[in-house]
């Protein structure tokens, strides 16, 4: 089966490509991409005529996503987490291991591995550090990364014994897997639920300092020197973590670092607001200061931040439902991560379009080793089509997860997913977005 | 966390006109009301508190009307004062400790609260451990929401009752020097008052062990500083905040006995005020700790004024937020 | 506004009263004057200088605020709450006669709310009412004992009364509900 992607702009970093092109898939794969594709090859071809403010990629890959399967279904389940996924413009994730069981071991890798067999978006277990995640015993990782993880994580939690996460980095440098840690000293964390600061001073909330991230992350960047392995600092959130990747990098170390779209949008002010103490703005780490935020907008342009990850944290509604300090961190994100983007980094020209891409797509291929982030031809047919002029609004009762804990209900983002393709098939369309012509 | 000494931006607010009433349905903090609304609730408890010398302390102004206290955290101070200010005010009232009810079977705040709300009561008085428990009830419930006291977010009769001890003592708020002293970061009754003091333009000075003195405090337009002596030279008010002996866990200070040498308040430390200068402590005092025991007695302790002045000024709340008949439906 | 009674008037008006009072009362040493706020309060006041001069007695004084007797508080949809003044009777009513001092008696039901708040202060012997102006309209069956002036009135128009110690002047007007203030 072969199709024909025209009309649009066509954006691949990897291959120096920005500009109107066209795009022949042929069943799974990326078969060419010209100017204008020969007749003789594209003979046959199911023809998808894109409009020209369109914009083709390489499909996003979301490196840090929580599925909840096994064990919170009723939170989410991998189809509907992959369903969201696609719904968000992402042709696939990598799934947290902090699921219950813990995906400690090669049987909850391969139970994963299985059920996401007929999802819409392509799944990537990543495995945990230790057994249980409880931070004493390293797991089976040669097993994990047979059974399919990518990397291994504790996240939930940091990997708070440095002699453990020594022991991990090394061993994983054997397999070129990266080890994402979730940087947060638990002693300094306390029992804090948002952001130390003047807000968090002012509502009488227990705070989290930056520093209980910044910490860790100084820790890990010298372990990752230490041991020549490489350590990937899971949902970045304050300026002088950052600080400490971009002068960790100029020295070579192997450190790579994400953003969640939560992070470089809102900051804890939002606590203080009309909607004072909703749970919806609860996760950790917590929204920060105006100078974080901004350090990591300049982060995402100028490399230091290698990629956007949603840190997509489903909850039940009842679970969220309670007095602040009682909720559960986190948030959704899969469905809103592209248009925040779009509008807050993109529209105002504080990132490029080839920029995003390298966020959502080619550096998290690389930092996982996994196939994607580029169009050329014998690359996989994961592509997402962006429709940058399109205004939508946030609305969660049309959300395809599970769950809707968000703040951006309302929101109205310039910018959105007209459709997302994976392994070739049109795993979602946007309906809302006009214009989609030809055959499916 | 280092303490911000720096020039205080406090706006001076001239004595002004009470307002004719209050907004909305709930009391949930100091941070909704304007100096106008303070001053109707001080001076709606004047009247309320020549009630408590007359033989009979009683008044049909909230007969039959129905309200819940639901208490999540032990108080018997509290909770007495309110249910005294209910009873004088002729309404009927209900009293609900969190350890004897469903809430240990694991029911939720939002069903607990939802649950007596379907009994009609008119006013629910909730006290709660968990900072914006009051926000979030006042949004789901139909019943007016009076916050006496969550988390360490707010504790606004407290601070209202302390306003008006002063008030009646000194006869006015503005331009008074005030310190506050003690374990700032984790109370409720401190965050209140710098928000009501500065609204109607007191000099606010607070002072406690740096571990506790929260990030920004002075930005709410107060003077921080570590040293208790340089808080209350020339303080006319003296306000004593308790030190929880909880606190010694999280490391925020050596010992007690280190903290009443460097924090407490002694005869000595109050000889820095002025003469007339008041002494006030929400209580329950740790004598020896916080507060000598000599000054807690003294002739200018006010403490047990307050205790008094809280009934008055809970009547005064009660009565402004239960009038008028059916409130718009919570969202 | 037409006039109904200027600051001769009235002076004139408390003047005959506190006669009558000392006609009817043989023995003033179990007096007390209680007016109700806002205007009963100098009523009261000058009626007390008016016994004074004409038996040489000082009767005790007192202010009586009724707000939280009111029987249509709470019964209004969305009003504020009238605002709550101090209650300040410095003597025992037990045993006494009370006269109770207003400016105008119209439906009766401030009276009656001054009434059950007397008699949550004690037990007194006997209660009279004195009233500037009654005009007519009572609701409840309530009489006063010694009146200024009866105006009859339609419930379209109203009584105004200043008083030079809340008003600056001495003066009651009657006021049509379709006239400007």
């Amino acid at each position: 089966m072969k199709r024909l992607l025209r009309g649009a702009r066509v954006v691949d970093p990897a291959n120096g490509v920005d500009g109107r092109f066209e795009v022949l898939i042929d069943r799974d794969r990326v078969a060419r991409v010209a100017p204008e594709v020969p007749a003789a090859e594209r003979s046959g071809a199911d023809v998808l005529d894109l409009k020209p403010d369109w914009v083709v990629c390489p499909g996003f890959i979301d490196m840090h996503v929580h599925l909840r399967e096994p064990g919170e279904e009723h939170k989410e389940t991998i189809a509907t987490g992959a369903g969201a996924a696609v719904a968000g413009g992402f042709t696939a994730v990598a799934c947290m291991p902090n699921t219950d069981p813990v995906n400690d071991n090669a049987s909850v890798t391969k139970f994963i591995v299985e059920r996401a067999a007929g999802a819409a978006a392509r799944v990537y277990p990543i495995g945990a550090v230790t057994k249980r995640s409880a931070g004493e015993q390293l797991a089976e990782i040669a097993d994990l990364r047979a059974a399919g993880c990518v990397a291994l994580s504790d996240d939930g939690r940091p990997v708070a014994n440095a002699l453990i996460l020594r022991r991990a980095l090394e061993y994983a440098r054997m397999f070129d897997m990266p080890v994402i840690d979730h940087c947060e000293d638990p002693a300094l964390k306390g029992e804090g639920v948002a952001h130390e600061g003047f807000v968090a001073a002012v509502l009488g909330l227990r705070g989290i300092p930056a520093a209980a991230e910044d910490v860790m992350v100084y820790r890990d960047i010298v372990l990752a020197e230490l041991t020549g392995g490489r350590v990937h600092i899971a949902h970045l959130s304050t300026r002088g973590a950052l600080r400490a990747v971009r002068d960790a990098r100029a020295r070579g170390v192997r450190v790579t670092c994400e953003v969640t779209p939560h992070h470089f949008t809102l900051t804890d002010e939002q606590l203080n607001g009309p909607l004072s103490y909703d749970t919806n703005l609860k996760m950790n780490p917590p929204l920060r200061e105006a100078a974080d935020r901004d350090a990591l907008v300049a982060g995402l342009a100028d490399g230091t931040v290698d990629a956007i990850a949603t840190d997509h944290a489903p909850h039940h509604y009842d679970d969220k439902h309670v007095e602040f300090d009682r909720a559960p961190f986190g948030i959704v994100g899969l469905e809103t991560a592209v248009s925040l983007a779009l509008d807050r980094l993109v529209r105002p020209g504080l990132i490029s379009m080839a920029r995003l891409v390298e966020l959502l797509s080619l550096n998290p291929a690389r930092i996982l080793r996994v196939p994607g982030g580029s169009l050329e031809a014998g690359a996989p047919a994961d592509l997402t089509v962006l429709a940058p002029d399109v205004t939508t609004v946030v609305d969660p009762a049309r959300f395809r997860s599970r769950s809707r804990n968000t703040p951006f209900g309302g929101w109205t983002l310039q910018g959105t997913v007209a459709a997302t393709i994976v392994a070739g098939r049109l795993a979602f369309v946007n309906e809302e977005v006009a214009g989609l012509a030809a055959g499916r | 966390m280092p303490p911000d000494v720096q020039a205080a931006s406090s706006v001076r607010v001239a004595s002004g006109p009470a307002a004719a009433r209050l907004r909305g349905k709930d009391l949930l903090g100091i941070a909704e009301l304007t100096p106008a609304e303070i001053r109707l609730v001080l001076d709606t408890a004047e009247a309320m508190k020549e009630i408590a010398a007359r033989p009979i302390k009683k008044v049909p102004a909230l007969r039959g009307k129905t309200v819940i206290n639901l208490f999540f955290e032990p108080s018997t101070r509290t909770r007495t004062s309110f249910e005294v200010a209910e009873k004088r005010l002729s309404a009927d009232t209900l009293n609900i400790a969190a350890s004897t009810s469903s809430v240990v079977k694991g029911e939720t705040l939002a069903d607990t609260a939802l649950n007596l709300e379907a009994m009609s009561p008119d006013l629910m008085v909730v006290r709660h451990a968990s900072s914006g428990a009051c926000h979030f009830l006042s949004r789901i419930c139909r019943a007016g929401i009076i916050n006496a006291g969550d988390g360490m977010h707010e504790h606004p009769t407290q601070a209202l009752l302390d306003a008006f001890t002063i008030r009646e003592h000194k006869k006015r708020l503005e331009g008074l020097k005030i310190a506050i002293v003690g374990d700032l970061l984790h109370s409720r009754v401190l965050r209140s008052n710098v928000l009501l003091l500065t609204k109607l333009g007191a000099e606010v000075w607070v002072s406690g062990p740096p571990t506790l003195i929260p990030p920004g405090i002075a930005r709410l337009g107060v003077r921080a500083t570590t040293s208790v002596d340089e808080a209350v030279e020339g303080a006319d008010v003296i306000m004593m905040l308790r030190i929880q002996l909880e606190r010694m866990q999280g490391g925020y200070f050596p010992s007690l006995r280190e903290y009443f040498t460097v924090f407490g308040m002694t005869r000595e430390r109050v000889r820095r005020a002025k003469r007339d200068v008041i002494i006030m402590h929400p209580g329950p005092m740790n004598r020896g700790v916080e507060i000598a025991s000599d000054v807690a007695d003294g002739p200018d302790s006010v403490i047990l004024e307050q205790v008094s002045n809280g009934v008055a000024v809970r009547m005064a709340v009660l009565y402004l937020l239960a009038g008028g008949g059916e409130h718009e439906a919570a969202a | 506004m037409p006039v109904l009674m200027d600051a001769e008037r009235v002076s004139r008006a408390l003047t005959r009263m506190a006669h009558e009072i000392v006609e009817r009362n043989r023995d003033l040493r179990d007096l007390a004057l209680v007016g109700i706020r806002t205007r009963g309060v100098p009523l009261a006041a000058r009626l007390r200088a008016n016994l004074r001069e004409i038996t040489g007695q000082d009767l005790p004084v007192g202010a009586l605020d009724i707000t939280l007797y009111r029987d249509d508080l709470m019964r209004q949809a969305v009003a504020p709450q009238p605002l709550v003044r101090r209650t300040e009777i410095p003597f025992s009513i037990d045993d006494r006669k009370i006269l109770l001092v207003d400016d105008v008696l119209y439906t009766g039901r401030t009276v009656r709310a001054g009434l059950d708040a007397l008699i949550d202060f004690g037990r007194p012997k006997a209660i009279q009412l004195v009233v500037l102006v009654d005009r007519g309209h009572r609701e409840l069956p309530i009489k006063a004992d010694y009146v200024g002036k009866n105006v009859p009135t339609s419930a379209r128009e109203s009584i105004r009364v200043r008083l030079q110690e809340t008003d600056g002047q001495d003066l009651v007007l009657i006021e049509k509900e379709d006239e400007p203030t």
